[in-house]
Parts: structure tokens; C-alpha cells; sequence
């Protein structure tokens, strides 16, 4: 807008400048079409230069990882990498289980049943992100002699968050239950995640 | 340091003027690009050039810091990670053409810029410092484009490497360890890869801050024009805003499309075909030249194939370099008065039947295989180039009888002064 106040100001009237009958200049009509055009297309070049920064190809290609569980005894877990992250796995006991089922729900922060945690037909299976929904730090708790906090499940070491055996925070700065990420049985012993 | 008539800068709104008061960057810029800078009436296409010029290095910068989030420099990855430029990362083919073309463009920018400032013999007092920063700039542009060069470790880039880094091994007694200390190795190896990407990151900014001296060096004396005559008074001139903005952003739409044609349509019709095979040590491709932009440089330099007191490798670095370096001396060289070539007929001769074919020769020559009937024609376009600026341009200079120069631009433009005085009245009292 400057520069069609700036025309006006600096140009001489002459025959270029003949005014309408309504008082637009054809001069000021061209410059408005061709400032606003070269301003759109410059609008447009940021579009390339914002999505080069988001995931490429090949990051958004590794969005899948197949786990096989066949040898997951009860009480173990296992470690996983899914978009370079860590995913946690545990085959529940069932005093886990029963420990999880006790609590009320309405006292939880992120209310969740282990059931809604689960898929059905492996209620006794938990997949978690072991990523701390507080800052982002890996929870201990999925390696044998780990810390597993107050409520037996997992415990983020960075800022204390306690989880409980369902992956539910309990205590601590966290906001949110440990994240289970979408995933599906393909078969009893073989999970796809992603 | 402009004109008299320059038109002030006054800000009405309260936070512009806070601002004038604070920091007049706004100020600043109407002083430098905008109405409050006076530009000589009459200047022609081959004016927009130097705003082309500072375009296309944005453009390097831009695209090139966005090639650098995604680039790795390491010899064992350098070239994957270009295919995976190329491949995986959004609009990362556009980032890379609109690079490696932009460098072309980058060239062919500053060569017609260039050929302004020869034709119009823009070099001359008081303009010499302008000129001086003009050639380091060049100078400057040339490191950066062989570095950048390199990057993607494809044959060429090797090659390449070795083959100017070779020209220090020319320099008697300290050459060859010099070589070996500016690759960090005894060949072109990730040393020199990593050495080479920190530096092409670094010099398009201190070429920036040249580019920033020589603007400021040129709105000292302000704009030369085609007729070479220096403004008079305010009749010879209009404000840079809206004039030039508008003729320089009519200039900038057109190289886009001429550019974008290229990057589309045409994007590796200026590369080699060689630089999409991995760098391979052992193997050199048979035909090897360096991208067109250093063709009569080239040319130049394998012109020297017999030794004369010192050895014919170095006569051809030495000649290569002062090709350019002669260009420092011009300011004392041409000794006219006049400035514009549109003014000075013998001059004109030599330079549009002399020094502009035998541009055209070297540049031909530096792209053809180095054999006869080559070598033989490069030799004799290089004694004709070293002989127009040291000996055709001062005599030339000294004995021809310039054409008469007008009085003044307006006159120039018009016909006469005082057929400006009427339409000139109107902006003055505004």
C-alpha cells in the first residue's frame, strides 16, 4: 500500500494518469495487480521452504515396526525401537493385572482402563511408547533391576513420574499415560506397529 | 552523499517517527532504494543488473542454507545424501535446481553486469572503489562456486578438486606443499570435502558484506548512466522509488521466467552428466572442463604449453589470474575522458569487434578438448585479450577524438533542457 501512496505522490499527471470516472488511475490499478501478484508468488515460495523441514521420505518410510512376541514369558519385557523411539512391551502377571484393575478410575489423572490400554484377547499384553509424556525422557522399569517406581510399572528418572502397571501416571509432573501407539496383531505372536 | 534535492525523509506516524529517532532504518532504506535516492533519468536494462545480481545471491544463500540442513559432508556419504536431497526430502529436487542453476544464473548476471561496467566504462573516477569491490566480489564468486562445486563428490567435483588445487603445485618452491596443506591430504579426500563445505557456507556471507561496500561505495557518487555525462541538477534525475523499484521489478519478473525455464524444463542442461557418478579416485573422466561460467578462464590457462624461463604450468596460472587482475588496473589503463563507449568510436571498434569476439573464442575453447586447431586459437585469443587492456585500451584511450558528449542528461534525453523544465516543475513543488 506504501508504494501506491508513494506513486501518487511522486507522479507528474500526464497522460498515464488519466483519471476514471470513478478517480482510479489506470496507473494505480497496474500497480496494485502487479505488487499484489509478485506478493503472492513470493507468499507461495514459502511453502517449499517450510515443508523441505518437515520428514522426508525415507523418515516417513521407517513408520512401521514388526515385533515377534513368541518368546515373551510372563513378567518380562522387551524393548523396541519404533520411529527412533523406544516402545515398551510387557507380558502382565496377573497380580499386574489384578494391581491395575483395583485402582478407581476416577482418582486416576488420565483416567484409562488396563482394557482400553490393551487389545482384546491380549489384555494381558501391554505397548507402550517408553516415552515420558513429561519431557520426553525414557522411563525405566522395562530392563530387569530397573527402578519401577511406587506403583510397579515404570518410573522416569529426569523429573520422578510414577507409573503404574498399566502405564497410567500416578505421581509425578507428567501429564499423561504412557502412549500406546497404534498397533495390530497380525498373528498370536507377531505385532505391527504403526 | 546524494544530490542536494534529494527528498527528505519525514515520517508522520508517531511510530515511525519513534522509530527515526530510535534506530532510522527506515530512513536508511528510503535514502538507499527509495525516494529520497535521486538515479539519473536515463539509465537502460543494463542498470537492473546489479539488483539482479544481489537477487540471485539471496537466492544462493536461501537455497543453500536449506541444501545444508540436509547435506552431509563426509566422502562416504556426500553423494548419497545429494541423491537423497533429490529423492526423499519435500521439495528437495526444486532446493537443489533452483541452487545449481541459481549459480549460472549468478554468472551470467554478473558477466553482463560486468560488460556494462566495460562498455560504459562505469570503472572510471569516481567510481573507482566500486570497481575494485566489483572484482574482489567476482573473485570472491569464483572460490565459491568451485567449492560448492565439489560438495556433491560426483566425478566432476573430484576432478575438479584436484585439478585447481593443482594450479598451487605451479607455484615455484612452497606450490606443492601448499597443495597438500589446502587439502589436507595428498588428493582431494574428506579433509578437503569438509574444509570446502565450512567455506562455501562462510564466503557467500563475507561476499554479502562486499556487496554491502560496494552498494555503499556506489551511492557516494550515485549511479553512472549511458551517456557517461555526471548529473547536473535535478532534471537529470528521478527518485529511485517508484522509477526504478519499478523498473527493476519489471527486469526481476523477467529473468525469473528466463531462470525458471531453466530449473523446470532445462535443470541439468548447464552441469556435467560425469557429476552423477560417485567420485572415483582412480579414475579420471576423459573429457574434463569445469562448468561453462570458467570457460575462457580455462581456455587461458591451458593456453601456456611451452616453457619460457619459468615452466609452462605456471605461465598458465599466472596468466589465468591476471586475466582477472588486470581488471584492477583499468581505472589507470583506459585514459579517456569520456566515459560511455557510445561516445568514443575507436574505442567502440575494438571492443565490439576485438575484445568481445575473443571473449567469445575463449569461452568456445575452454569447453572444447584440449587439442588442435584448440590449443593454437586459445593462444592467440589470449595474447589479443592481454593486448587490449595493456596496450590497445591506454593508446586507444589517448589518441581518439571523442564524439561530442551531450551537455547534459536531460539533453541527452529530451533534446534539450528546457523542454524538461515544464514536466520537471511538478514533482519539484510536490
Amino acid at each position: 500500500m506504501a508504494s501506491t501512496t508513494a506513486n501518487a505522490d511522486a507522479t507528474p499527471v500526464n497522460t498515464d494518469g488519466v483519471e476514471g470516472e470513478d478517480g482510479v488511475r489506470r496507473r494505480d490499478f497496474i500497480n496494485i495487480a502487479a505488487v499484489s501478484a509478485a506478493g503472492v508468488g513470493g507468499l507461495v515460495t514459502l511453502l517449499p521452504l517450510v515443508s523441505q523441514m518437515a520428514p522426508s521420505k525415507d523418515v516417513l518410510a521407517e513408520s512401521t515396526t514388526e515385533l515377534d512376541i513368541s518368546s515373551l514369558e510372563a513378567g518380562q519385557s522387551i524393548k523396541a525401537v519404533f520411529r527412533k523411539q523406544p516402545v515398551f512391551v510387557r507380558h502382565l502377571t496377573q497380580a499386574e493385572i489384578d494391581a491395575a484393575n483395583a485402582v478407581d478410575i476416577s482418582s486416576l489423572r488420565d483416567p484409562e482402563t488396563l482394557e482400553e490400554r490393551t487389545k482384546a484377547g491380549h489384555h494381558n499384553l501391554l505397548l507402550v511408547m517408553g516415552v515420558c509424556t513429561h519431557l520426553g525422557c525414557v522411563p525405566l522399569g522395562a530392563a530387569e533391576g530397573e527402578n519401577k517406581g511406587e506403583f510397579g510399572g515404570y518410573f522416569c528418572p529426569c523429573h520422578g513420574s510414577h507409573y503404574d502397571t498399566a502405564a497410567r501416571i500416578r505421581k509425578g509432573p507428567a501429564p499423561a499415560n504412557l502412549v500406546v501407539p497404534d498397533y495390530e496383531f497380525t498373528s498370536d505372536t507377531t505385532i505391527v506397529i504403526g | 552523499m546524494s544530490f542536494p534535492w534529494a527528498k527528505e525523509y519525514t515520517p508522520k506516524h508517531p511510530v515511525m517517527r519513534f522509530f527515526d529517532e530510535k534506530l532510522p532504518l527506515p530512513r536508511f532504506v528510503y535514502n538507499a532504494v527509495g525516494a529520497g535516492y535521486p538515479v539519473p533519468r536515463n539509465l537502460s536494462y543494463f542498470w537492473n543488473f546489479g539488483v539482479l545480481a544481489g537477487f540471485f545471491l539471496m537466492l544462493q544463500i536461501v537455497t543453500g542454507v536449506v541444501l545444508a540442513m540436509h547435506y552431509a559432508a563426509n566422502t562416504e556419504v556426500a553423494f548419497g545424501t545429494v541423491e537423497h536431497i533429490m529423492r526423499d526430502v519435500n521439495w528437495g529436487w526444486l532446493m537443489r535446481y533452483t541452487h545449481a542453476n541459481g549459480a549460472s544464473f549468478f554468472f551470467v548476471v554478473v558477466y553482463i553486469h560486468i560488460f556494462r561496467g566495460l562498455f560504459y566504462a562505469s570503472y572510471k573516477p569516481p567510481r573507482e572503489m566500486i570497481w575494485l569491490l566489483g572484482v574482489t566480489i567476482f573473485l570472491l564468486m569464483m572460490a565459491t562456486a568451485f567449492m560448492g562445486y565439489v560438495l556433491p563428490w560426483g566425478q566432476m567435483s573430484f576432478w575438479g578438486a584436484q585439478v585447481i588445487t593443482g594450479l598451487f603445485e605451479a607455484i615455484p618452491v612452497v606450490g606443492p606443499p601448499l597443495k597438500t596443506w589446502l587439502l589436507g591430504g595428498f588428493a582431494p579426500d574428506n579433509a578437503a570435502l569438509n574444509r570446502f563445505f565450512s567455506l562455501h557456507f562462510l564466503l557467500p556471507f563475507v561476499i554479502l558484506g562486499a556487496v554491502i561496500l560496494h552498494i555503499w561505495a556506489l551511492h557516494i557518487p550515485g549511479s553512472s548512466n549511458p551517456t557517461g555525462v555526471e548529473v547536473k541538477s535535478e532534471s537529470d534525475t528521478l527518485p529511485f522509488h517508484p522509477y526504478y523499484t519499478a523498473k527493476d521489478g519489471f527486469g526481476l519478473g523477467v529473468a525469473l521466467l528466463v531462470f525458471f525455464t531453466f530449473v523446470f524444463f532445462l535443470p541439468n542442461a548447464l552441469g556435467h552428466p560425469d557429476n552423477y557418478i560417485e567420485a572415483n579416485p582412480l579414475s579420471t573422466p576423459a573429457h574434463i572442463v569445469p562448468e561453462w561460467y570458467f570457460y575462457p578462464f580455462y581456455a587461458i590457462l591451458r593456453a601456456f604449453t611451452f616453457d619460457f624461463i619459468l615452466p609452462a604450468k605456471l605461465w598458465g596460472v599466472l596468466a589465468m589470474f591476471s586475466a582477472i587482475l588486470v581488471w584492477f588496473f583499468l581505472p589507470w589503463l583506459d585514459k579517456s575522458p569520456v566515459r560511455s563507449g557510445h561516445y568514443r568510436p575507436l574505442f567502440r571498434k575494438f571492443f565490439w569487434f576485438g575484445l568481445i569476439p575473443v571473449m567469445a573464442v575463449l569461452f568456445y575453447c575452454g569447453g572444447a578438448p584440449a587439442e588442435e586447431p584448440y590449443v593454437m586459437i586459445s593462444q592467440i585469443a589470449t595474447a589479443y585479450y592481454f593486448l587490449h587492456f595493456l596496450v590497445i585500451l591506454p593508446i586507444v584511450s589517448s589518441i581518439e577524438r571523442p564524439d561530442p558528449l551531450p551537455f547534459s542528461i536531460t539533453e541527452a534525453v529530451l533534446g534539450s533542457d528546457d523542454e524538461a523544465a515544464a514536466g520537471d516543475a511538478a514533482p519539484t513543488a510536490a
